[in-house]
């Protein structure tokens, strides 16, 4: 109810959305931590610690601490959305989240004048997951957003998928989701977030910056060097499914193209 | 007791269909499989890849055919046209399922090879597979004489083609493809280091 209510009010790339089954959304994930085989995740995840769990928000904020969970949750209003998923990879899906914006939970912390940037950092233990034992990336896993991208609407901190408790390869129990933005940049399992004057690195980035930029948009025009972004193969379509064309900003141009305004996509990739 | 005359005593009790049909065997139940559900929720990706795999290493099979009888007194020879026919195989479908499935228009598979590294660098390695696969019956062999085995040699640089395709491909820092290269390269450099053996 309240989910749709919200969806009707997000333009109209929701709208028709077919979301992909539990199944689809639950088997067939990256979160490296775990190993690089999409079906890792399912299989090593379950060795990962989700409780207690607390959020460390520090930098420029008023309030900076150690927020537990349960805190955080009982002053949040969770609520579903539905959203397209895109990932740099070429493949995308629809899932419906649970969650809250992300700028209640930066509000909650209180944002100071000077922030510009929010960085966020994955949990990491090197005894739950098997993937860090390679520097596959330099772990922590860490992703970053501008503050006005922070602030949008569209972006939430989710918590459940279905109704159901978010699944820990799914990035449990909170994660970052940015519609508009290839997947990577919805860092799962998160621990930390730090609000910046600057831009803060991010793994991806770090890892291969001519391949994974700052910004990383969903954008048809431009391609991954190594692979088109033109088009995008849905999840649980088939072996023999067409690819589909894929959106700019996966469908929600009308909603945050503004943000972008003047600036050079294929520079600020 | 040594090994190679226990091994080279089972494997000639093996006829050389058995190592077709064992080495087609996986080819018809990933097919199978990606059509029903058994390769997980995103078939496409993960035939492509497990096909592609499998190509590599019936290649680094082929490979280590010559250095197992050299060093270890393996002789696997019987087997090594079925082992390399075998990987062309697995490459032709690994490239078919890329095609038709995968990238699906024709327009973009020629982008593809133009302008990503490690298309370009697989479709070279298939290209030369080729005339190894169709010099790889007997008349050709008869007909070829020495030249065959000189150009038989092009399997070298197919399989370090087929390794770097791997190594492009990768995101991040991955160890797979890193040992798949490693193999390659190393079954490569034991054939190097042989005439200083034989000269001694």
């Amino acid at each position: 109810g309240a989910g749709i209510a919200t969806l009707a009010g997000r333009g109209r790339a929701a709208e028709a959305l077919e979301p992909n089954t539990w199944e689809e959304i639950t088997t067939y994930n990256n979160f490296y931590e775990f190993g690089t085989d999409k079906t890792d995740p399912a299989r090593h995840a379950g060795a990962m610690t989700i409780a207690p769990w607390s959020v460390r928000i520090d930098g420029l904020v008023d309030r900076p601490a150690d927020y537990a969970l349960e805190d955080i949750l009982s002053r949040m209003t969770i609520e579903e959305r539905i959203y397209r998923f895109r990932c740099v990879e070429a493949w995308s899906r629809v899932v419906p989240w649970n969650g809250f914006e992300l700028a209640d939970l930066l509000e909650m912390a209180g944002v100071q004048s000077g922030a510009r940037y929010v960085a966020f950092e994955t949990y990491l233990n090197r005894d739950e997951m098997p993937g860090v034992r390679f520097p596959v990336l330099d772990w922590p896993y860490v992703e970053g957003l501008r503050l006005d991208e922070a602030m949008h609407p569209l972006t939430i901190m989710a918590t459940g998928i279905y109704g159901r408790d978010l699944p820990k390869q799914n990035g449990a129990p909170l994660r970052l989701v940015v519609p508009w933005k290839y997947g990577f940049k919805s860092i799962k399992s998160v621990v930390r977030i730090t609000l910046t004057a600057e831009q803060p690195p991010t793994s991806w980035n770090k890892a291969n910056p001519r391949e994974y930029g700052f910004y990383s948009n969903v954008n048809p025009e431009v391609d991954h060097p190594r692979w088109s972004q033109a088009t995008e193969r849905r999840i649980g379509a088939g072996l023999f499914a067409r690819r589909e064309p894929t959106q700019m900003f996966n469908g929600y141009a009308e909603e945050v193209a503004g943000l972008y305004e003047g600036m050079d996509l294929t520079k600020f990739y | 007791m040594p090994l190679g005359p226990a091994i080279n005593g089972a494997a000639r009790r093996v006829p050389v269909w058995a190592v077709w049909i064992a080495g087609l065997a996986p080819a018809a139940w990933l097919f199978w499989q990606a059509a029903t559900g058994g390769l997980g929720v995103e078939p496409v990706e993960a035939l492509e890849h497990r096909l592609g795999e499998l190509a590599l290493q019936l290649l680094i099979a082929g490979l280590a055919v010559t250095p197992l009888r050299r060093h270890l007194g393996v002789n696997l020879m019987r087997f090594r046209r079925a082992l390399g026919l075998l990987a062309f195989t697995y490459v032709c479908l690994h490239l078919a399922v890329w095609l038709l499935l995968d990238v699906q228009t024709l327009a973009r598979v020629w982008e593809d090879v133009l302008k990503r590294p490690y298309i370009t660098v697989g479709m070279a390695g298939f290209l030369l597979l080729i005339p190894l696969a169709v010099t790889s019956n007997d008349w050709s062999v008869r007909r070829l004489g020495s030249r065959w085995r000189r150009l038989h040699r092009l399997s070298y640089l197919a399989a370090v083609l087929g390794g770097l395709h791997f190594l492009l491909l990768a995101k991040g820092f991955q160890l797979e493809p890193l040992l798949y290269a490693g193999a390659i390269l190393g079954l490569l450099a034991l054939r190097l280091r042989l005439p200083r053996r034989q000269a001694a």
